[in-house]
């Protein structure tokens, strides 16, 4: 007869048993037996942020650098309601992570026990999938069949509750060896031969095709094969926000991000293309612009391993539902080379005139928050780190000027725009990524206020993360809105910070302020050299836009543009 | 031609929630669902019809509800060869004078009266949707008191299933993985 063992003890064997190292989260009543069945499993870190939003971005963190499965914990009711913001941005940025959560007993379930919530119904809308789980029994399954159906096919939150009686329940423990088995879920979608051979025949026929490359290029592991059809067919490259990292900036054929606050050149390449190749992105309004109008002379190619993503907002010719890896592995030797020179050097005087507007190069003594993310690249880039960025301007500038040479290198809140995502989020990246390689952290003065309290998480790890905050005086992003489209009425954007540096001190952080361009590589030293978390504040120029940008509801090549130097 | 889907379901615990919920966040609009048992034990049955026609936003519904992890099988029937039944319970306002005109249509419509009270008939009719509504016209004027409708059930002609039987079997109550 196996061994006997309580539910808690079942989840640990089986965090275990998934290679799990590190936990992040927090305890309380209706959690309590599985936090202490830890403290005999020295195996498994735990991490105590200091609120569950932060543990399910740190979750959400570790997975994006490592494409392992994260693991957030939290106690019934508030414990989890809290995790809700940080579910719901790894739904939507396709990041695998297992949330846990403690619930009240079996018997007391529908009865409004204190700290009970229907998490699994609060949560539906934003899990890939969730589970009640009201017997000890199926917990091993569960557990596994959570941590499959998270990390395959496109990849999500799996949230797992477990009721306090279940967690004391004891049953006989066997690891469930076979391979999960679902009758609904299989996530190894190919492509058909007529497929492929449609698509062959659309890439060797254009003339001006575009790879869009989105988030999937990393989840599938796709980078080369993307690069190298791009090289063999002499094929122009844009990426989305979650794309960034997976073609290096550095590469002749990437024109950058498309979008919103993308590269004029990407965009005007998307309009005026004749194929587009979107490989793993799903045509977000943020990408698209004004649908009707969007890239209207293409034929269009979608291959997404989402099979629901397929015809959902833009209409195309040839619709993939499979792997991108194991697709673009079929194309690639049928790829022939082309001579595509014309469209290159078309796409070569867009970008020249965009470098001429580059706000790099205005001289005018004012220290703007893109010449401070600029400066953290060329300090940073021989170690190529992983960059963590939040949600405001901040975050467009560091996709336009931090140059991303290495895939998961940066990690962003997309889909979601969760503000507050960057600290948690890095104090997860930091142990995911290799020792050697640096974290660092871009945030706004209104982002880092969300979830400042995570300081003392780092501190209490010892989380070698280097903070940049640029401090603006304001939620730069919608001033930005307010003065484009509401004739400069700031209403409730000017934000007020403590005295970064005290703070900083009083978390115990290093903590330095650069209120002048020539001191940046004084501040960016010290942080470097320093073991532990520090902290950087940048203040500067309180009312810069960011360009290009193309206003909600325009066509895709209508930007706004920097004006000339 | 409204989209038809027949969906194979795990009968579980909050499946049906899956499926509505799904309905509601993703603004596809539910004309009608109905679930009951299938052929298998374990494994529920759904038809649903929504009010999408356009053959590329009805694969969007399709995938949709097909990503759904305790959804076996999709199949839009919509342009199949197809059964398609509906029962209807409705009950009429009809007194003594009134019943025979009532009998009448139900006997055109091959329904039947299965309550006879002295002020109304409970007429039960079983067809399409087009059949169901010809006939509620038809009583309108007597005065309909309520109506009750189980939502169409479709099932493709001939031997085809939406998947064949023997494929999801092993997963039928009882045969599965987990200890009960
Ligand atoms: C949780 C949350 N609340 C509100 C918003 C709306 N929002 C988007 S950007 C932004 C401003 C961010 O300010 P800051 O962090 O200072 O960055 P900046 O734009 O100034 O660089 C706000 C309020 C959001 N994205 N997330
Ligand atoms: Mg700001």
């Amino acid at each position: 007869m196996a061994e006997m063992k309580t539910g808690a003890q079942i989840v640990i064997e089986c965090l275990i048993k998934e290679g799990v190292e590190v936990v992040f989260g927090y305890p309380g009543g209706a959690n309590l037996p599985i936090y202490d069945a830890m403290t005999f499993y020295p195996k498994i870190h735990h991490v105590l942020t200091r609120h569950e939003q932060g543990a399910t971005h740190a979750a959400d963190g570790y997975a994006r650098v490592t494409g392992q499965v994260g693991v957030a914990m939290a106690t019934s009711g508030p414990g989890a309601t809290n995790m809700v913001t940080g579910i719901a941005t790894a739904k939507m940025d396709s990041s695998p992570i297992v949330c846990i959560t403690g619930q009240v007993g079996t018997g007391a379930i529908g009865g409004d026990a204190f700290q009970e919530t229907d998490v699994t119904g609060v949560t539906l809308p934003v899990t890939k999938h969730n589970y009640l789980v009201t017997d000890v029994r199926d917990l091993a399954y569960t557990i596994k069949e959570a941590f499959y159906i998270a990390r395959t096919g496109r990849p999500g939150p799996v949230l797992i509750d477990i009721p306090k009686d279940v967690q004391n329940a004891k049953c006989e423990f066997v690891y469930p060896e076979d391979p999960i088995d679902l009758p609904g879920y299989h996530p190894a979608a190919r492509a058909t031969v007529a497929q492929v051979a449609r698509a062959l025949a659309l890439i060797n026929a254009a003339k001006k095709p575009v790879i869009l490359a989105g988030h999937g290029i990393l989840l599938s592991g796709a980078t080369g094969q993307v690069l190298e059809m791009a090289e063999k067919g002499s094929i122009p490259i844009t990426t989305t926000l979650l794309g960034i990292g997976g073609i290096p900036a550095g590469h002749p054929l990437n024109m950058g991000m498309m979008g919103m606050h993308g590269e004029a050149a990407a965009n005007q390449a998307i309009q005026e293309a004749d194929l587009l190749l979107a490989f793993g992105m799903r045509f977000d309004d943020r990408v698209t612009g004004k649908l009707a109008t969007y890239s209207p002379n293409s034929k269009k190619i979608h291959i997404d391993i989402d099979a629901s993503e397929l015809n959902k907002n833009v209409r195309v010719d040839v619709a993939i539902n499979a792997d991108l890896q194991v697709v673009l592995e079929q194309f690639n030797g049928d790829v022939e080379a082309a001579d595509r020179t014309a469209w290159l050097n078309a796409i070569r005087d867009w970008q020249e005139d965009s470098s001429q507007r580059d706000i790099i190069n205005s001289n005018d003594g004012i220290f703007r928050a893109a010449q401070a993310i600029f400066d953290v690249w060329k300090f940073t880039k021989d170690n190529n780190p992983v960059v963590v960025s939040d949600v405001g301007q901040h975050q467009m500038l560091e996709a336009q000027y931090f140059k991303h040479e290495k895939p998961h290198t940066l990690i962003t809140s997309g889909g979601l725009g969760t503000m507050g995502f960057s600290l948690p989020a890095a104090i997860g990246a930091r142990f995911g990524a290799p020792k050697g390689q640096e974290v660092w952290v871009i945030v706004g003065d209104g982002s880092i206020q969300m979830t400042i309290t995570e300081l003392m998480t780092a501190v209490q790890e010892n989380s070698n993360i280097n903070i940049c905050i640029i401090n603006n005086g304001y939620l730069g992003m919608v001033r930005q809105w307010q003065q484009l489209f509401y004739d400069e009425r700031y209403a409730e954007t000017p934000i007020l910070s403590p005295d970064y540096v005290k703070l900083a001190e009083a978390y115990g952080v290093q903590g330095l302020r650069v209120t002048k361009r020539e001191d940046t590589l004084a501040a960016l030293s010290a942080a470097k050299a320093h073991n532990g978390p520090s902290l950087i504040e940048f203040v500067v120029e309180q009312h810069d836009m960011v360009y290009p940008m193309v206003p909600a509801g325009a066509d895709l090549h209508q930007m706004i543009r920097r004006p000339t130097a | 031609m409204k989209q038809t889907l027949i969906a194979l379901v795990e009968d579980k615990p909050g499946v049906l929630n899956r499926v509505a919920s799904l309905f509601r966040r993703r603004n596809f609009n539910i004309e009608s669902l109905a679930v009951g048992h299938s052929e298998t034990p374990g494994i529920s049955r759904m038809t649903i019809v929504t009010d999408e026609e356009e053959l590329l936003r009805r694969n969007v519904v399709r995938e949709n509800l097909f990503r759904l992890i305790n959804v076996i099988e999709v199949d839009d029937v919509t342009d199949q060869p197809t059964v398609v039944r509906e029962t209807a319970l409705i009950k009429v306002r009809a007194n003594a004078t009134k019943r025979a005109e009532i009998m009448n249509i139900a006997d055109i419509y091959r329904a039947r009266i299965v309550d006879v009270a002295t002020e109304s008939l409970i007429v039960e009719i079983t067809g399409d949707a087009d059949k169901i509504n010809s006939m509620t016209d038809l009583l309108k004027p007597f005065g309909i008191i309520e109506t009750a409708r189980t939502g169409a059930l479709a099932m493709t002609r001939g031997t085809v299933t939406p998947r064949d039987p023997a494929s999801y079997a092993k997963y039928a109550a009882g045969n599965g993985k987990r200890s009960h």
